[in-house]
């Protein structure tokens, strides 16, 4: 079957098969490998992406339901060759340790914040509930992202 | 891991998605219990009807006492709603607690209640709100009790080629309605999890309905928990014989396993039973 679809502001179409996950489309047929597969069974969040702007992980869904649907991965979370400041701050606050959480984890915060400018500790480490670091590294995880929250905070 | 192969196509209407639906067909809204599954192997449709985009499945609304909610509505936007905060307390508090965020982004309230997971929270929720299950097949449309449309471990009434288009709740505002949960602390599903759904008459309590799920093979209505408060000013006394009531009730659907058996289950439903009433009349 053919599905299409924009990813990170480029439109793609590909003949697929109908079981085709949304996390196989974009590292295998589009190659954009910075989409993690970790546990494939939704709970540990490696392959979160933006799907229409919320948060998706791309192993629970067929490349088939997201046809149509206008998509963002960590490759495109940079914009006019700048780091978004949720790279940027898990960069200053060393938010990573095998780095292998670090692109969900970062596509997961990055809407959070756009969406809670401000947000507390308790808030982050609650709605990251769904991205699990195995290195264990979530101090400085929260640090990054409570530095983009304030940011975002004083800036509005 | 693949899926094992299928045919996939997307309907427009229910009419049209009825219609489509073969004898070992899956409608996938969210896809969220659905996919896993499949990856498993333990269900292995051969074909996909996507009702993710049927409008008339979608909406949430509140009119004449009566609160319905689509059955491809999903969890995010029902624990963000308005209207179901106001309505039914318990239920945005169940679905707000589903997984998390990404997940309650695209899991469906009608795909988590067909996929029956004794551990999960709307069940529960559901059943002690009195929530009546709307489902259209290709014969006609019929409605069933949430109470009854749980039948057993990951059993429904459901019949094959029906579809929930909608499930509705009696408007609670002059009610007082809480759902807490024991959570698994690695998977966030519940141990135990306990709604309750109060009417309270000054300080004596007029009406009262229970539901256990997670310590049990589905979400059981408990009406010897709710008889131990009706009556009652929600005293100590009355609490204690409603949470044990509450073991008698649950007692021949527990379920238990190695970490959490069926006697600390019992036990801690007792326990979260007066933690829902706490939050109910908070």
């Amino acid at each position: 079957m053919n599905v299409s679809m924009t990813i990170n502001g480029e439109a793609v179409s590909r003949e697929v098969e109908a079981r085709t996950l949304l996390v196989h489309f974009i590292r295998e047929d589009l190659d954009l490998t910075g989409t993690k597969i970790g546990c494939d069974t939704s709970q540990c969040g490696a392959c979160t992406i933006h799907v229409n702007g919320k948060i998706a992980k791309a192993c629970t869904l067929l490349a088939a339901q997201a046809d149509g649907a206008d998509i963002t991965t960590i490759e495109g979370l940079a914009e006019n060759g700048e780091h978004h400041p949720m790279q940027t701050a898990f960069w200053e606050n060393h938010g990573l340790q095998c780095g292998y959480c670090t692109p969900g984890m970062i596509m997961a915060s990055a809407a959070f914040v756009r969406d809670n400018p401000g947000a507390s500790e308790d808030d982050i480490r609650h709605y990251l509930e769904g991205n699990i670091c195995r290195c264990t590294g979530y101090h400085n995880i929260v640090k990054a992202v409570k530095q983009v929250a304030d940011a975002a905070a004083g800036g509005a | 891991m693949w899926p094992q192969q299928f045919d996939y196509q997307r309907a427009d209407s229910v009419e049209s998605a009825l219609a489509a639906i073969g004898d070992n067909g899956k409608f996938i809204a969210g896809g969220h219990s659905l996919l896993p599954a499949m990856k498993l192997r333990l269900s292995t449709p051969d074909q996909l009807v996507d009702i993710s985009r049927i409008d008339a499945l979608r909406g949430i609304t509140n009119g004449n006492g009566n609160l319905s909610i689509g059955g491809a509505a999903t969890h995010a936007e029902i624990a963000a709603s308005a209207a179901v905060g106001a309505a039914c307390p318990a239920l945005a508090q169940a679905c707000g607690m589903v997984g998390d965020q990404a997940v309650r982004n695209f899991g469906t309230l009608g795909g988590n209640i067909a996929h029956a997971d004794p551990a999960s929270d709307p069940p529960t929720a559901l059943v002690a709100c009195g929530a009546t299950i709307h489902i259209q097949g290709v014969d006609g449309s019929r409605s069933v009790s949430a109470q009854d449309f749980f039948v057993d471990l990951f059993e429904t009434d459901l019949q094959d080629g029906e579809l929930i288009t909608s499930i509705s709740l009696p408007d609670c505002s002059d009610c007082q309605c809480a759902y807490v949960k024991l959570p698994h602390p690695a998977s966030r599903y519940a141990i135990v999890g306990v709604a309750v759904c109060l009417k309270m008459d000054g300080d004596t309590c007029a009406q009262a309905d229970v539901a256990v799920g997670g310590a049990t093979v589905k979400a059981v209505k408990c009406a010897g928990a709710a008889a131990a408060l009706v009556g009652s000013s929600l005293d100590d006394a009355a609490l204690s014989a409603a949470a044990a009531a509450l073991s008698d009730d649950i007692g021949d659907w527990l379920t238990g396993d190695v970490a959490y058996p069926e006697a600390y289950r019992s036990a801690m439903a007792g326990v979260f039973l007066k933690r829902a009433i706490s939050a109910a009349s908070g």
